[in-house]
């Protein structure tokens, strides 16, 4: 596609983009290759040997959550439709109020490495152990796929090459890049890459808003009123442009609500994060750095969403190679030229890859930790070897999800689409057991395995049926139209029907809950003894 | 691997005692009396917002100065009540939550709730450990 190439020349300069990330990478591989030497244990290499400081993991967290999708994506949104891209990152951010209120101590104080060390925790091990890795695998594989997605789509944009063979290329330097970060530096070089990226991302934010905003005089009247003028409408500032369509965009809207608040709380990846501090107290400090961290970069957001809408105008993003995505480059570029657009474009790469390398230890923990020591291995492992595995795990899925990723690319498959996927999944299978487990006293195995289970097969079912899969002209098979459910995103249903399912299998089974484990998981919980400790070195 | 030692010095009926002594009941209850209702109360105001937006977009696009309109000062508001509701957390758990987890924590690792500790022990910290 040459066209893409000229119209990408003109604004801004790939030698800059690629010198800035290339920049960024390099000193993180120093840091990641640093971070390395004390890496020994498991405790080393799942959770950083607990010596992570509350205040650093809230930056890491925040470097974790606050994906490609949440920095071009709302920015983009904003954008374009105005006020129903707010509505977005609002949803994003009141979820952390689940993890500090209900989830992130509690959990902290009762697990070692995954989720499944709660869920397990008072069932019997091996099925709870099995069916909590499936589901980790599950969200973490829909969320590392729109990342690697999100990653190649990118590349028209920012680096000025198109056309598959690069697009694929990108996406396996990414890959390539993410399985040396985690097998080299584990969690701790993982972390230090999502602190830096968070930094310097949200550094990044702030320089564009506080441009936008001098340009309007510091008024936000004044900026709203550009973003109308811009459009040609005030429609952009009141909410429904997006989601106000139909009564089906409306209880999609209220589905996809659900999910978001539901599901950060669920997302393993945010949870392995918990287990990197050294105490509960240090977990709460974490949540809250996050809270304020990931709330002020959704501030600027607004800022620079309609920042965009005004300066750069909806027609042109929507033109630009990338669409909606482009919104914060263009707009990068129409302030500080290639510079500040050379820049913004690096951070958007590290970003991906900081999200991604999270996303794999995870995973790969998960399998590692869950399935091969646990049920295969019955907790029969010499010292190192499940280790090793997590090492081995984590190459097979950064091949798979590059492989996946170059076909999701090739697809077209959203990337918005994608991570609210994973976000549904969490929120279903993940959330509703977790709960139960920390709260419940007479929670079992059957309810445990019928949330998990029957959370996401609902999940996944009704999405295969949705108009994301067929029958529309936006779907994945826009040819075919075997579509019965309505809704694009399947939380309002799948949601209620896992804590249906969760209370149903208890109440519908004769095996007794093990009171003397669920004495264990409680006085551990609120208390912390036992907990594990950081690592000493 | 460090599989750390204290986690199998506590037997299963230290945890039962711990479990049922009074502090462990009045932390229960501190924790749940903020944590329940305020996860309620959120999640009332977020699911409020959210209908309003998509049920009431009319109400929401009312302009209250310049281009602000309704809809924009109650999302603002989800940010404030959000940094509120964390900070109404940290405190409640600095002041009413941690000081009885800390001392319980101490008590275990003494084992004080041991059954073979004396029944009046359990009650006054500082006496098995002096």
């Amino acid at each position: 596609m040459p066209d893409l190439l000229a119209a990408d020349a003109t604004i801004g300069n790939p030698a800059i983009n690629i010198s800035i990330f290339g920049a960024f990478v390099v000193i993180t591989l120093a840091i990641t290759f640093r971070a390395s030497r004390n890496n020994k244990s498991a405790a080393d290499y799942y959770a950083a040997g607990r010596t992570i400081t509350g205040q650093q993991n809230g930056l890491a967290i925040a470097g974790d959550y606050l994906s490609a999708a949440s920095f071009l994506g709302i920015a983009g949104a904003i954008a374009i439709y105005g006020y129903d891209g707010f509505l977005y990152s609002i949803g994003f951010l009141v979820a952390w109020l689940v993890a500090l209120l209900l989830v992130a101590e509690l959990m902290r104080n009762t697990a070692r490495f995954t989720m499944a060390d709660v869920l397990a925790f008072r069932m019997r091990q091996g099925p709870v152990r099995t069916a909590a890795a499936i589901s980790t695998l599950a969200v973490s594989l829909f969320y590392l796929l729109a990342q690697m997605a999100g990653a190649g789509g990118l590349v028209a944009l920012l680096l000025g090459v198109s056309g598959p063979v690069a697009e694929a290329l990108v996406v396996t330097v990414v890959g390539a890049l993410m399985i040396f970060y985690v097998l080299v530096g584990g969690m701790r070089g993982t972390t230090w890459v999502q602190i830096i990226k968070a930094s310097l991302l949200i550094a990044g934010a702030l320089v564009m808003t506080l441009w936008v905003l001098a340009d309007y005089g510091f008024n936000l009247s004044a900026l709203l009123g550009g973003a109308a003028d811009r459009a040609g409408t005030t429609g952009v500032l009141n909410p429904g442009a997006q989601y106000g369509v139909s009564d089906t965009t409306r209880l999609d809207f209220i589905s996809l609500a659900l999910a978001l608040v539901f599901g950060t709380a669920g997302l393993p990846h945010v949870l392995m994060r918990f287990y990197t501090v050294p105490t509960a107290k240090a977990a709460r400090t974490s949540v809250v750095w996050a809270i304020w961290l990931i709330g002020i970069f959704y501030l600027f957001s607004l800022i620079i969403g309609y920042g965009a809408g005004a300066m750069v105008g909806a027609e042109t993003i929507v033109a630009a190679p990338g669409g909606v995505n482009a919104a914060a480059p263009l707009l990068a570029f129409e302030l500080g030229g290639t510079v500040l657009l050379g820049i913004i474009a690096g951070v958007a790469f590290a970003t991906i890859l900081a999200v991604v390398a999270g996303l794999t230890i995870t995973a790969s923990a998960s399998f590692a930790h869950d399935v091969y020591a646990s049920v295969i291995k019955k907790g029969d492992v010499p010292a190192n070897g499940e280790v090793k595995v997590a090492r081995i795990t984590a190459v097979v899925i950064g091949a798979v999800s590059i492989g996946l990723g170059i076909l999701a690319l090739r697809a077209g498959l959203n990337i918005a689409f994608l991570v609210a996927l994973a976000f549904a999944v969490a929120a279903s299978a993940n959330l509703p057991t977790i709960l139960y487990t920390l709260f419940w006293k007479k929670f079992t195995t059957q309810g445990a395995l019928w949330s998990i289970y029957g959370g996401l097969i609902i999940c996944i079912g009704l999405i295969l049926f949705s108009p994301v899969v067929s029958g529309a002209e936006t779907s994945m098979f826009p040819g075919v139209d075997f579509a019965w459910f309505p809704l694009r995103n399947p939380g309002l249903v799948s949601i209620p029907a896992s804590f249906l399912l969760g209370w149903l299998g208890t109440v519908l089974t004769k095996e007794k809950p093990n009171e003397a484990k669920w004495a264990e998981l409680e006085v551990r919980a609120l208390t912390g003894i036992g907990a594990e400790k950081a690592v000493q070195h | 691997m460090t599989d750390p030692q204290e986690r199998r010095l506590l037997t299963p009926e230290e945890y039962r005692a711990a479990q049922d002594s009074p502090e462990f009941v009045e932390l229960k209850k501190r924790f749940r009396s903020f944590a329940f209702p305020m996860t309620v109360a959120f999640l009332v105001w977020y699911l409020l917002y959210v209908l309003l937006s998509t049920y009431a977009s009319d109400f929401m696009s009312t302009q209250v100065f310049g281009n602000v309109n309704v809809g924009l000062l109650f999302g603002l508001g989800q940010f404030v009540t959000t940094f509120v509701i964390t900070h109404l957390y940290v405190a409640h758990a600095n002041k009413r939550t941690d000081p009885i987890a800390d001392e319980m924590r101490d008590r275990l690792e003494a084992h004080d709730y041991a059954p073979g500790a004396p029944a009046g022990d359990t009650r006054t910290q500082g006496a098995t450990r002096a």
